[in-house]
């Protein structure tokens, strides 16, 4: 039972970190600021959720679980808060979004 | 895994780093700033579990909170003139017009 613990956590670790490298590496490459905080806000989350909860399932202690717990809320909550107010905040200062041709000649259509 | 995690997050908040510096506008600026105090809060948890001492868990519920604050606060000032985004690249501002928010 304690290995198979061990094993879950180590590949909750793994996945998330991987998954945090994922948005870091999207984050720059891609080539347009909203598709740029569409990666850095997801793989926010979900990296530090799985990395979380790998640290979760290693630690004994009930307080360092509840510790834990507090960042894990913390940051399902701030994370999209902050993403929600950035994206607004860049749309009404007049950074416009890349679109494609297609879907330009429909906006300007309507 | 712990070790392995810990310079996996090492490497994003170097990207992070990147794109803070690299960023065309400010934006991206604070959406790196941003994503590099995530990426702390992880790192300081993480390191607190290799070093066998989880009262780093303090610290990073402090750095959570204050990075949450400080990008509010930066971004409630995004109604002055210096958040205004100007474009610098002349060729994408006849497709940018058409664009009604």
């Amino acid at each position: 039972m304690d290995t198979l613990i061990n094993y879950v956590s180590g590949f909750c670790l793994c996945v998330g970190a991987l998954i945090c490298v994922s948005g870091a590496v999207g984050v720059n490459r891609f080539n347009d600021f909203y598709t740029r905080m569409h990666a850095a806000s997801v793989t926010d989350t979900l990296g530090a959720v799985l990395i979380l909860i790998g640290l979760m399932l290693i630690s004994e202690q009930l307080i360092v679980i509840a510790k834990l717990m507090i960042i894990l809320l913390l940051g399902l909550i701030v994370g999209p808060t902050t993403s929600h107010v950035l994206a607004k905040s860049a749309l009404k200062n007049g950074l416009k979004p890349i679109l494609s041709d297609k879907r330009s000649d429909d906006i300007s259509k309507n | 895994m712990i070790i392995a995690a810990t310079l996996a997050i090492f490497a994003a908040m170097a990207l992070a780093l990147l794109r803070a510096v690299l960023g065309p506008s400010l934006y991206d600026r604070i959406l790196a700033v941003n994503m590099f105090g995530t990426k702390t809060v992880l790192l300081i948890a993480l390191l607190g579990f290799l070093m066998g001492r989880p009262e780093f868990l303090d610290i990073a519920i402090v750095y959570a909170l204050i990075n949450f604050i400080s990008v509010i606060g930066v971004l409630r000032y995004s109604g002055s003139n210096a958040f205004q985004h100007e474009d610098k690249t002349q060729d994408s501002d006849s497709r940018g017009d058409k664009w009604i928010p």
